[in-house]
């Protein structure tokens, strides 16, 4: 990969979160936004990308990278590690409570680094 | 302390003392049981188990012997009772005063006053010893060609001697005076269909056939049983052996001798409260009159021994006669009998389907009307009892040949227990009704341990958990033991496949026994049983996927995202220096500290990154791992003990000190809390833990299953007055054995309840390795302790893992922005709003001065 082939969105920018081999399977890691928000960057098993917010907004900590990633009828999720409640990495939304959710971030390797976007999906907000 | 003697330690006495003990907590009662037989109690119901290969230890029931307040005093049978100055004199010369006395003294078999019942090779059935006398005779007498037995009665224990003879080898024959066997519980058309049964399996049924007299047989050696009057009609049969099976008498000579009244066909005469005319006095069991009826079964019997203990306790319990119904399997037939058997009622009907050719036989017996249950008789196939039984007296849930006719779709037979009225009792060993159940389920009782804790149904002989299970159906409540979406088994089932195929990986576990990749349930369940199988440091490769966010960061996690770190404190001993530099590094790191509840020091507000820092300084200083994070040993408790308490009787703690470093890291389905109090005033409150230990005189007491939390329950207790080498082999054995077999997140308490068997079948585990196991488990536990190594420490020495603990990928060191705190009583806590879930503050109320900084 030599040139960024993203899609032209001109309004958003990337930040670099971690070389891909530092982000191990089914493990979260926090990224820090420059306007100081956080996203919570995850890798699964089948090796796809997710970005959701880091805030659990059931406590409002921000430890959602911290929780076990896994699936529930195949939906691939992130339980939070403060009162379990399980959310969907592809939408974000509380699968306890669907009145919750998450934001969404897009995200992707770029040569070997895992960039995440600094502002979330419209859709998901 | 008041005195309890308790004459007799039969079965029925022996269950009147442990109703005692239940009933007593505190120990207020000193119990000294007699026992005429040189052993204690069995199960003389299962005798015939003992030619099964049963052994004597199979047969024995749950040793009194445990508890510290029983003394048990076997071979040494009561001779004289003095009332007005409350004494039993024993045949050893021994007198005991008595503030309660309860005779438990059964029966004794009746033989018929026949000619030649006292040859050599008559014998009765009732104990251990005529077992042993009737296998003697047996051994010899096999091999020749009179090796038949013959036994007379053709009753319930008389078929239970048969077996005994069958199982000895020799051909067995039963003699009843009556036209068919069993003739007390079933009918004639239900005897009927027995007697082909039972000849089936090789015994020869003599009925209508009256015992005239035995005399030495002709040729042999032997005897002959002679059947009928002299005359033409005499019948004879040649036997090594004859077995009187016809009935019991009462063994009320101690009570005639003491003046106290007796029963119109014996036995010592009580009231409702099982109370004899002397008001000290109870008597329970074979040996009792109750309304003038002796019964000789065991339910009644074991009612008795509740309603006397409920009453010696100051309770005013109730025996309103006894429950006759019974279902046996004998000769490997069922028989069933409930109710109003025989159909003895005015105007009874009956519905009876005789299947001769399927060796089935099913009676309802039903009133005038049709319309109320009055009892039945079920041979060749019972499973129809269990539904049937409690709807005696009460309206037919419908047409009441479709309840004991076959092809019922799998429902069991009978009534399904949603046919049963709410006051019907489906649980009649502990009087439990189906509405108290429902009301149980509804409360939030999901399983069957729950419903058994609430309700104590299905705790004694458990015939009624099937109907536990389908009352927990019926309310919508599934009983799976399925661990998750992924996983179809149970946690001990999972345990049971990563040790018999090695499998090492949640990934391998997941791909060959469950589905999906998943969750927060299964995970840190498979976690747990690889590090407790010896999986290594658990945050060793794909392993540290697995953990939980407290088992990843080896820390708590706290509500704002901050974690406490508790560094281990062996049995609560630490020194100055190391209280000391706790003390440092928490001021040095702005932490909160509190003493926890378990004797250590809990440093509250470490940042993800800060961790590593923090436990440099713990490592140096001399300290390791807590495990406070983890479903693992957590704590052994102690008080000061011997060394300085003036009531100390051991060394508290160095015995705590030894367990906890014994079992610390220890993984396991649930966190593990332990205490060791150095004399019976229990400081350390060692009752309220999973293991407790409590020093004696002479040793240790342990005990288990206690816990505090939202459903606290006292541990009991599992052996006595242990040496310390003792002690710690059987919580070897009782920690991997529940390690193995607990489900996930369940505590010791509730899986001793779930165990069948419960704390028996523990004692018969752990304590006489019943299941042969015991070398196993131990081995398994020195496993662990060779492979202990502290978890921090191994963070701290490989970067890999080091790595790990930082707060933001792209900015490792950068503190959360999130994490604020506030100052309250001199120390840091948590800043922010009010969390979710706490009562909000008023509009207008004082909050403290920057409390959203």
């Amino acid at each position: 990969m030599s040139t960024p082939t993203l899609p032209a969105i001109p309004d958003r920018s990337w930040v670099a979160a971690c070389g891909s081999d530092r982000l191990i399977p089914e493990r979260g890691a926090a990224v820090l936004l420059p306007d100081g928000g956080q996203v919570a960057v995850f890798r699964t098993y089948d090796d796809v990308l997710y970005a959701v917010g880091n805030i659990d907004p059931f406590s409002g900590a921000a430890v959602m990278a911290r929780g076990i990633v896994g699936d529930r009828a195949g939906e691939p999720t992130v339980a939070s590690p403060m009162l379990k409640q399980v959310f969907s990495l592809r939408t974000g939304r509380c699968l306890d409570d669907p009145g919750v959710g998450l934001p969404i971030y897009a995200v992707e390797p770029r040569e070997g680094v895992v960039h995440v976007c600094t502002r979330p999906d419209e859709a998901s907000t | 302390m008041r005195q309890l003697v308790v004459i007799g330690n039969g079965m029925v006495g022996h269950r009147l003392v442990e109703a005692v003990l239940s009933r007593d907590a505190g120990t207020p009662w000193h119990i000294t049981v007699l026992g005429e037989e040189p052993r204690p109690a069995y199960d003389r119901v299962a005798l015939s188990s003992y030619f099964d290969g049963a052994g004597e230890e199979e047969l024995r029931l749950a040793d009194l012997r445990r508890h510290p307040g029983v003394e048990l005093l076997l071979g040494e049978p009561a001779t004289a009772i003095d009332r007005a100055g409350r004494t039993v004199t024993t045949a050893a010369g021994r007198v005991l005063g008595y503030d309660a006395l309860v005779l438990a003294t059964g029966s004794s078999a009746f033989v018929p006053p026949v000619p030649g019942r006292d040859l050599p090779g008559c014998h009765v059935y009732r104990t251990i010893e005529d077992l042993e006398h009737i296998t003697a005779t047996a051994q010899a007498a096999t091999g020749r060609a009179d090796a038949a037995g013959v036994v007379i009665g053709g009753g319930l224990l008389g078929l239970e001697a048969a077996n005994a003879l069958k199982l000895l080898g020799m051909q067995p024959h039963v003699v009843e005076m009556a036209p068919w066997l069993m003739p007390r519980q079933v009918d004639e058309g239900g005897g009927a269909v027995l007697g082909r049964l039972v000849a089936d399996t090789g015994v020869a049924c003599h009925t209508a056939a009256a015992l005239t007299g035995i005399e030495p047989a002709p040729h042999g050696g032997g005897l002959r049983v002679l059947l009928g009057e002299p005359g033409p009609d005499r019948r004879s049969v040649d036997a090594g052996i004859v077995v009187f099976s016809v009935g019991v008498r009462p063994r009320d000579e101690l009570a005639r001798a003491a003046g106290l009244e007796t029963g119109p066909r014996g036995g010592v005469a009580v009231d409702s409260a099982c109370r004899t005319g002397d008001p000290h006095i109870y008597a329970v069991g074979e040996c009792a009159s109750a309304q003038g009826t002796v019964y000789g079964l065991i339910a009644p019997g074991n009612a008795m021994a509740e309603v006397a203990a409920e009453n010696i306790a100051g309770g005013t319990a109730v025996f309103s006669g006894g429950d006759t119904s019974t279902k046996l399997k004998l000769l490997g037939v069922d028989v069933a009998s409930f109710g109003d058997a025989q159909g003895d009622t005015d105007g009874a009907l009956e519905v009876v389907l005789n299947d001769a050719p399927g060796g089935r036989y099913a009676k309802l017996v039903v009133s005038d009307d049709a319309t109320t249950l009055l009892g039945g008789v079920l041979v060749g196939d019972a499973s129809a009892y269990a539904g049937l039984r409690p709807l005696v007296g009460r309206d037919l849930p419908g047409d009441p040949l479709g309840l004991i006719a076959p092809d019922r779709g799998g429902s069991g037979g009978g009534a399904g227990v949603a046919a049963l009225p709410d006051d019907a009792q489906v649980c009649s060993c502990n009087a439990v009704t189906k509405s108290a159940i429902r009301t149980a389920i509804a409360e939030g009782s999901t399983d069957i341990p729950a419903v058994k804790a609430c309700t104590r149904a299905g705790t004694s002989c458990g015939s009624c958990v099937p109907m536990l299970k389908s009352l927990l159906a019926d309310s919508g409540i599934e009983q799976s033991s399925a661990l998750c979406e992924h996983f179809d088994h149970s946690r001990a089932a999972l345990v049971e496949i990563v040790t018999a195929t090695g499998v090492a990986t949640f990934s391998e576990l997941i791909a060959r026994h469950g589905r999906g990749r998943g969750c927060d349930v299964c995970k840190p369940a498979v976690a747990s049983i690889l590090a407790s199988l010896g999986g290594g440091h658990i945050l060793e490769g794909e392993q540290a996927a697995l953990q939980d966010t407290n088992d990843h960061f080896l820390a708590n996690i706290q509500r704002n995202g901050t974690y406490s770190v508790v560094p281990r404190v062996p049995g609560g001993e630490i020194t100055p220096d190391r209280l000391i530099a706790i003390g440092e590094v928490a001021r040095e790191f702005g932490l909160y500290t509190k003493i926890t509840g378990a004797q250590r020091i809990d440093l509250l507000g470490a940042r993800v990154e800060q961790l590593p820092a923090v436990w440099a300084r713990l490592v140096d200083a001399g300290f390791e791992s807590g495990h406070a994070y983890g479903k693992a040993l957590r704590t052994v408790k102690s008080c000061v003990g011997s060394t300085w308490c003036r009531y100390g009787v051991q060394d508290s703690v160095a015995m705590a000190i030894r367990l906890e470093l014994r079992y610390r890291g220890l993984r396991s389905p649930h966190k593990l809390k332990s205490a060791v109090s150095g004399c019976a005033r229990e400081c350390a409150e060692a009752r309220g833990k999973d293991f407790g230990v409590i020093a004696t005189e002479r040793g240790w007491n342990l005990y288990v299953g206690g816990n505090g939390g939202f459903t606290p329950r006292h541990a009991e207790l599992l052996a006595g007055d242990l040496d310390d080498e003792t002690l710690v082999r059987y919580i070897d054995r009782f920690l991997m054995f529940y390690i193995r077999t607990a489900d996930r997140l369940q505590r010791t308490a509730a899986w001793i309840e779930q165990l069948d068997g419960g704390l028996d079948h523990l004692h018969a585990v752990v304590v006489e390795d019943g299941l042969g196991i015991a070398a196993d488990l131990e081995q398994a536990m020195a496993r662990h302790t060779a492979g202990y190594a502290d978890e921090w420490r191994g963070v701290l020495e490989d970067p890999e893992k080091l790595a790990r603990f930082v707060s933001f990928a792209n900015a490792p060191e950068a503190p959360d922005p999130t994490i604020a705190f506030d100052v309250e009583r001199d120390q840091p806590v948590p800043a922010g709003p009010v969390p979710l879930g706490m009562p909000a503050v008023p509009a207008g109320a004082a909050e403290p001065a920057g409390a959203l900084g």
